[in-house]
């Protein structure tokens, strides 16, 4: 019944190649999490600003981002996109799928930070003298950061693993598309993505335990 | 001075100040008393323009504080206003909380910040806590910080919106003792407050609200002595 034998050797001689891969991955996920933060923020501005259209369209993106699968995101970016004339590379489509779904998951992270700090301190501060602006710069903002800071950084992790959605799109030089190569090219399936496996793994607790001893040193009190 | 005039204010369909006559001459020390609900935190708001008002004016020396174009920003630089609730800046230091504004809105630097709030702070008997975040402190002394980080912007009018209610009793003695010391040194000041002791003790007059109306205003002595009023015999009678 069983009689596959391990071949870890050639996957070991691989792994410059993969670590290769691992770094686009980062910086796939890194590059999505800043255009995501980006839009983010202008989606929170658009669901504070009062204005119909602008809300209605920021809740629009955060409902389809945080409902739909991520896959189906990308998967839009790559070929729905493209029926419109607007023929994204994979690695574009990637990084623009993923940056929609981060947006959408950190707009909502946003809101809820928003609210967790409550009206009386805008008002102390204001009381003081401050501006509106002032006011939420000096003492909304910096308590809004760390409440939002742990699950932006969950966020973070995701991106890295739906970098790995990216094959389904002829992505082939991430961490998934270079292992999915590999493996067509020597079908040693178990060993290749076992290693990837690893590799991944490594880098979401890299992430988690860089943002906790981080979020640890900004936020004393 | 603060000059109160016939102000009205209503949220929706309550109208909770109907038509509030009040002047508070400079060094004055003015409480107001009277039940839950009577409009006493609403007219605070409306003196530093928190509240905008429905009708008639409150001009701070000279300058109309709801009319349009007064910088309201400015005018709250000189009064101050601590509240009920606790309003520390959580993720600030004491020393920080109370250099903030010093810096951001007035501008001063660094050092002559750090100067006026270290002042303030050992005046409200902080000296000690400069580096501790509020969450460490208890609530008298989060009160205190509050008053301290009020007085930083060194402001001529005080006004106190039932700054001991949320205390332990243990508490607040500290607090009103803080506020005496301000009487003493000729603070002008409103207090709204439920401490009758306090209130016949520091008070040049004691104003008492009944739903939005002041319905007595007098020396202490008078309203807590000789109550003309009816609701304010009936109010302290029920505090007693
Ligand atoms: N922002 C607001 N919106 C709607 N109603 C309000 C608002 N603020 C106060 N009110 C209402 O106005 C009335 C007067 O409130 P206010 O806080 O001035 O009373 P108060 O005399 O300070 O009472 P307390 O002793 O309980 O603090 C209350 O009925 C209150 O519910
Ligand atoms: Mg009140």
């Amino acid at each position: 019944m069983f009689n596959y034998t391990f071949h870890w050797n050639q996957a070991l001689k691989a792994l410059p190649q993969m670590l290769d891969g691992a770094l686009v991955t980062l910086e796939i996920a890194l590059v999505s999490m800043a255009i995501g933060l980006a839009c983010a923020i202008g989606l929170t501005l658009f669901r504070l600003s009062g204005n119909r259209l602008l809300g209605s369209f920021a809740s629009a993106w955060v409902e389809i981002a945080r409902n739909t699968p991520a896959l189906f995101q990308i998967y839009m970016a790559h070929f729905g996109l493209g029926n419109f004339g607007l023929h994204l590379s994979p690695y574009a489509a990637l990084l623009v799928g993923i940056a929609f779904n981060n947006a959408g998951y950190l707009a909502e992270n946003f809101r809820g930070a928003l609210k967790a700090i409550p009206d009386t301190q805008t008002r102390a501060g204001r009381s003081l003298g401050m501006t509106s602006l002032q006011a939420f710069r000096l003492v909304v903002l910096p308590q809004m950061l760390r409440v939002a800071f742990l699950p932006a950084s969950n966020q973070m992790v995701w991106a890295i693993l739906m970098t790995s959605l990216g094959v389904t799109v002829g992505m082939n030089a991430d961490l998934a598309g270079v292992t999915q190569e590999l493996n067509a090219r020597s079908f040693r399936t178990f060993e290749f993505f076992a290693l990837a496996a690893v590799i991944y793994y490594v880098i979401a607790k890299a992430v988690t335990l860089a943002a906790r001893a981080l979020a640890w040193r900004m936020f004393r009190y | 001075m603060i000059e109160i005039e016939n102000v009205r204010k209503s949220f929706g369909p309550l109208e909770v100040l109907k038509g509030i006559d009040l002047t508070v001459e400079k060094g004055e020390v003015v409480t107001i008393i009277g039940g839950s609900g009577s409009g006493k935190s609403t007219l605070l708001t409306c003196i530093n323009g928190l509240e905008p008002i429905d009708s008639g004016r409150i001009v701070i020396d000279g300058t109309d504080v709801h009319a349009k174009g007064t910088d309201l920003n400015r005018l709250r630089r000189k009064v101050g206003i601590v509240f009920q609730q606790w309003n520390a800046f959580p993720h600030l230091t004491v020393l920080e909380n109370v250099m903030l504004a010093p810096r951001k809105v007035l501008g001063l630097t660094k050092d002559k910040a750090e100067q006026i709030a270290v002042k303030q702070l050992t005046h409200v008997g902080l000296g000690e806590k400069l580096k501790v975040y509020p969450a460490r402190m208890s609530g008298g002394q989060q009160q205190r910080m509050a008053i301290a980080r009020a007085l930083a912007m060194s402001p001529e009018y005080m006004l106190f919106d039932e700054v001991t209610s949320a205390l332990d009793p243990m508490l607040v003695g500290e607090v009103l003792d803080t506020l005496k010391m301000l009487a003493e040194e000729g603070m002008t000041m409103i207090c709204v407050t439920h401490e009758m002791a306090f209130a016949r003790d520091v008070s040049d007059r004691v104003a008492f609200f009944h739903q939005g109306v002041m319905a007595e205003i007098g020396a202490p002595d008078q309203i807590f002595g000789a109550p003309q009023h009816a609701e304010t015999q009936k109010f302290l009678a029920s505090v007693r």
